[in-house]
C-alpha cells in the first residue's frame, strides 16, 4: 500500500491499535450500520411508537431542526420518525422476499445442476428467456392483478428476483460434481441423497446465503419502485417507497426535504450490505478477489 | 468455417432459440392470464368507473356479454391468445381505446428515452472504464470506483427527484418535467431535446454503474494479454495501446452482454417516464396497472419481452459473425 505512507503517523498508529487495515475498517463500518438499522427497526415500535395515520397540520413543511431531524412533510409528520418506520417494512418485505426467490432459485437450479445434461439445457434456456421479461413490468402486472398489498408485493419481488440465483446454484453444483471427493464418495457407497445432503449442500449453502444477502436491497429496490409507483403499500403507510413517492409533490413546492432521509437510508442500507457481502465474497473465494474495499 | 456455413449455423440458432420462446412465453402468458382470472377485480365495473355505482345490473351484464368475461376460462384465453397472434391486442379498459393504438403513441417516446440513454451510457462507460483500467488502483480508478458503487445504491426515482432538485428547482437550468413547454401549442424538437436533457441523464447515470464496472474490469483484464504487452513493448503510445489494442479485445463481450442488460434499462425508464410525467409507456402502464388493465398490461409486458429476446439475438447473432473464433451453441 502505497498510500499509507502519506497518511499521518497518528492515524496509523490508531490503525494499528485496532488492526483495522483499510478494507476491515469499511466492513466494521457497514456492519456497524447495518446492526443500528436491523435493531432500529426491530426495537422501534418498543423505544419509539409511531401513529401511522396521525396528522399535525400545524407543523406542516418544516425544515430540518433539532425536533425534527429531517424536518417534516406535506401533513406536518415527522420525516425521520417514518423513515425508521419505513425502513422496518422494506427490510421485512426485503427479506422474506429474498427468502421467497432463493427457494424458489434453489430449487430450479438444484434439479438443474445435480441432474445435469438435457434437465439442465431446457431449465436454463427457460430461465434465460424469462429473463428477458423486464421484471419491474412483471412486477407491476402481478401487483395489478392481485390489488397492492403486502403479500402482492412480497408475491412480485419473489416472483421476478429468483433468475440470478438459480444460476449460481446451478453452476456452484455442475463444477462440484467433477470434483474428486464427490468420485471418492461415490466409490466409497454413498448413496444420491447422501451424496447430496453431506456433500453437495455444505458447499453450495454459504454461496446462496450469500445470494440471499445480495438480493436484500434489490427486494427493496423493487418494493420501494412499487411503493413509489402508487403500487406498493398502503399510502398512508410509512414505507421507503410512499415517503419518496409524497415527497415528489413537497418537492415542487419547496420542502426538498421530504424525500431526502427515505432515499439516504435506501442508499446507506444498500451500501452497507454490498460493502458487508464483497467481504464475505473474498473469504467464499480467496482467488477471487472483489474490488469493493471503500 | 465458410461464410455460408456459418450464415446455416445462425438459422439453426435462431430455429432452437424460438423452440425455447415460444413454448415459454405461451406458459408465461396462460400464467398471467391465469393471475388476470383470478383478480378480485370486476372488469365491467371497472371499465365504467363512477358510472358502475349508478349503472343498472343489465347494462353491467351486457357489458360483461359483450367481452365474453362469462365464458369458460379457457375459451377465453384461446380467444384472447388468438386475437394477439393475429396482431389484435386487445381493448384497453383504462384508456377506452385499443391497446394497439396506445402503444403506437406511446412506444416511441420510450423507445427514444431508452435508445439516446443507452448511447451515452455505451460511449461514457467505455472511455471511463478503459481510462480506470489503464492505471488500476490509481486515483481515477478508486474514485470512478467509490462512485460507481453510490450511484448503484440509488433508486432510479429517487436520483431522478435529487436532479429535479438541483438543475431544476435550484439552479433553474432545465425544466422539471413534461414533453413541451406549458405555453407550447405544438411539439418541436428543439424544447423538446431541452425536456429530454434531465430524464436522459438520469436514466444514462443509474445505469452506467454496472457498464462502467464491466468494462473497467474487462479491460483491466486485457491490458494483461499478450498482444497488449506486444503492443507496449514495441513502444506504442498509451492511448494507442489501450483504446486500439486492450479496448478492442474487451469490446466485442461486452458488446453481447448490453442485450442482457435491456430488462434493467425497461425498468429504469418505467421510473425516469413517471419522475418526469413523460408521456411514453411507464406512465400508461402504471395506470393500467390501477385501474387493472389486463389487456394493456400483458400485451406491454409481452411485447417488451419479444423486443428485448429479438435484440438479444441479434447482438449473439452480430458477434458471431464479427468473431470467428465464437461458436454459438444455444
Amino acid at each position: 500500500m502505497a498510500d499509507l505512507a502519506a497518511r499521518p503517523p497518528l492515524l496509523q498508529v490508531a490503525r494499528s491499535r485496532l488492526r483495522l487495515r483499510p478494507g476491515r475498517a469499511g466492513a466494521v463500518t457497514a456492519g456497524l450500520v447495518l446492526l443500528v438499522a436491523i435493531a432500529g427497526s426491530l426495537l422501534a415500535p418498543l423505544v419509539w411508537p409511531l401513529d401511522q395515520s396521525a396528522v399535525a397540520l400545524d407543523q406542516t413543511r418544516l425544515a430540518p431542526s433539532w425536533s425534527h431531524l429531517a424536518g417534516t412533510d406535506d401533513l406536518g409528520r415527522d420525516v425521520a420518525h417514518r423513515a425508521v418506520y419505513g425502513l422496518r417494512v422494506s427490510l421485512l418485505v426485503g427479506a422474506v422476499a429474498a427468502l421467497v426467490a432463493t427457494v424458489l432459485g434453489g430449487v430450479v437450479g438444484g434439479i438443474a445442476g445435480t441432474l445435469g445434461g438435457r434437465v439442465d439445457r431446457i431449465l436454463m434456456r427457460i430461465v434465460d428467456t424469462i429473463a428477458a421479461m423486464p421484471h419491474l413490468l412483471l412486477g407491476i402486472f402481478i401487483v395489478a392483478m392481485l390489488r397492492p398489498s403486502l403479500g402482492a408485493v412480497i408475491a412480485s419481488v419473489g416472483l421476478t428476483h429468483w433468475l440470478s440465483t438459480a444460476r449460481i446454484v446451478r453452476s456452484e453444483l455442475l463444477s462440484l460434481r467433477t470434483r474428486p471427493f464427490i468420485d471418492a464418495a461415490i466409490s466409497g457407497g454413498a448413496g444420491r441423497l447422501r451424496v447430496l445432503t453431506r456433500h453437495l449442500l455444505p458447499h453450495v449453502l454459504p454461496r446462496l446465503a450469500l445470494a440471499t444477502t445480495l438480493m436484500i436491497p434489490h427486494a427493496v429496490w423493487h418494493e420501494t419502485a412499487l411503493s413509489f409507483l402508487g403500487l406498493g403499500l398502503p399510502p398512508h403507510l410509512a414505507s421507503l417507497g410512499n415517503m419518496i413517492n409524497d415527497g415528489q409533490g413537497s418537492l415542487l413546492t419547496g420542502a426538498w426535504w421530504a424525500s431526502l432521509a427515505p432515499g439516504g437510508v435506501i442508499v446507506v442500507v444498500t451500501l452497507a450490505i454490498a460493502v458487508l457481502a464483497a467481504r464475505w465474497r473474498d473469504r467464499l473465494d480467496p482467488r477471487v478477489r472483489a474490488e469493493l474495499h471503500l | 468455417m465458410t461464410r455460408s456455413g456459418r450464415l446455416a449455423g445462425a438459422g439453426a440458432v435462431v430455429r432452437r432459440r424460438l423452440l425455447v420462446a415460444v413454448p415459454v412465453l405461451a406458459a408465461t402468458s396462460v400464467g398471467m392470464f391465469a393471475l388476470g382470472a383470478a383478480s378480485p377485480v370486476d372488469p365491467a365495473k371497472q371499465y365504467a368507473g363512477a358510472a358502475a355505482f349508478t349503472a343498472s345490473e343489465e347494462n353491467l351484464a351486457q357489458l360483461r356479454a359483450n367481452w365474453g368475461v362469462d365464458d369458460p376460462l379457457p375459451v377465453q384465453y384461446l380467444r384472447w391468445i388468438s386475437n394477439l397472434v393475429q396482431g389484435d391486442l386487445g381493448w384497453s379498459t383504462s384508456r377506452h381505446e385499443p391497446v394497439a393504438s396506445v402503444l403506437a403513441a406511446r412506444a416511441g417516446w420510450t423507445l427514444l428515452l431508452i435508445g439516446v440513454s443507452l448511447a451515452l451510457v455505451l460511449v461514457a462507460s467505455l472511455l471511463l472504464g478503459a481510462l480506470a483500467a489503464y492505471r488500476r488502483g490509481g486515483l481515477f480508478d478508486r474514485a470512478l470506483r467509490a462512485a460507481a458503487y453510490a450511484v448503484q445504491s440509488m433508486p432510479v426515482f429517487w436520483l431522478g427527484l435529487a436532479a429535479i432538485a438541483v438543475f431544476a428547482l435550484a439552479l433553474g437550468w432545465l425544466p422539471a418535467g413534461g414533453l413541451t413547454d406549458v405555453t407550447a401549442t405544438s411539439t418541436s424538437w428543439p424544447d423538446v431535446a431541452h425536456h429530454l436533457i434531465l430524464p436522459v441523464a438520469v436514466l444514462a447515470v443509474s445505469q452506467a454503474p454496472w457498464f462502467v464496472l464491466f468494462v473497467r474490469d474487462a479491460v483491466a483484464e486485457s491490458m494483461r494479454d499478450d498482444h497488449v504487452l506486444a503492443a507496449r513493448a514495441r513502444g506504442l503510445p498509451g492511448r494507442t495501446v489501450l483504446f486500439g489494442h486492450a479496448l478492442r479485445t474487451a469490446l466485442l463481450p461486452f458488446l453481447t452482454l448490453v442485450g442482457t442488460h435491456l430488462p434493467e434499462l425497461v425498468g429504469g425508464a418505467v421510473l425516469v417516464e413517471t419522475v418526469f410525467s413523460l408521456p411514453g409507456l411507464g406512465a400508461v402502464t402504471v395506470a393500467a396497472a390501477l385501474g387493472s388493465d389486463f389487456p394493456l398490461l400483458a400485451a406491454i409486458t409481452l411485447v417488451t419481452t419479444a423486443v428485448v429476446l429479438a435484440a438479444n439475438l441479434a447482438t449473439d447473432l452480430a458477434y458471431a459473425a464479427a468473431d470467428p473464433r465464437v461458436r454459438l451453441d444455444g
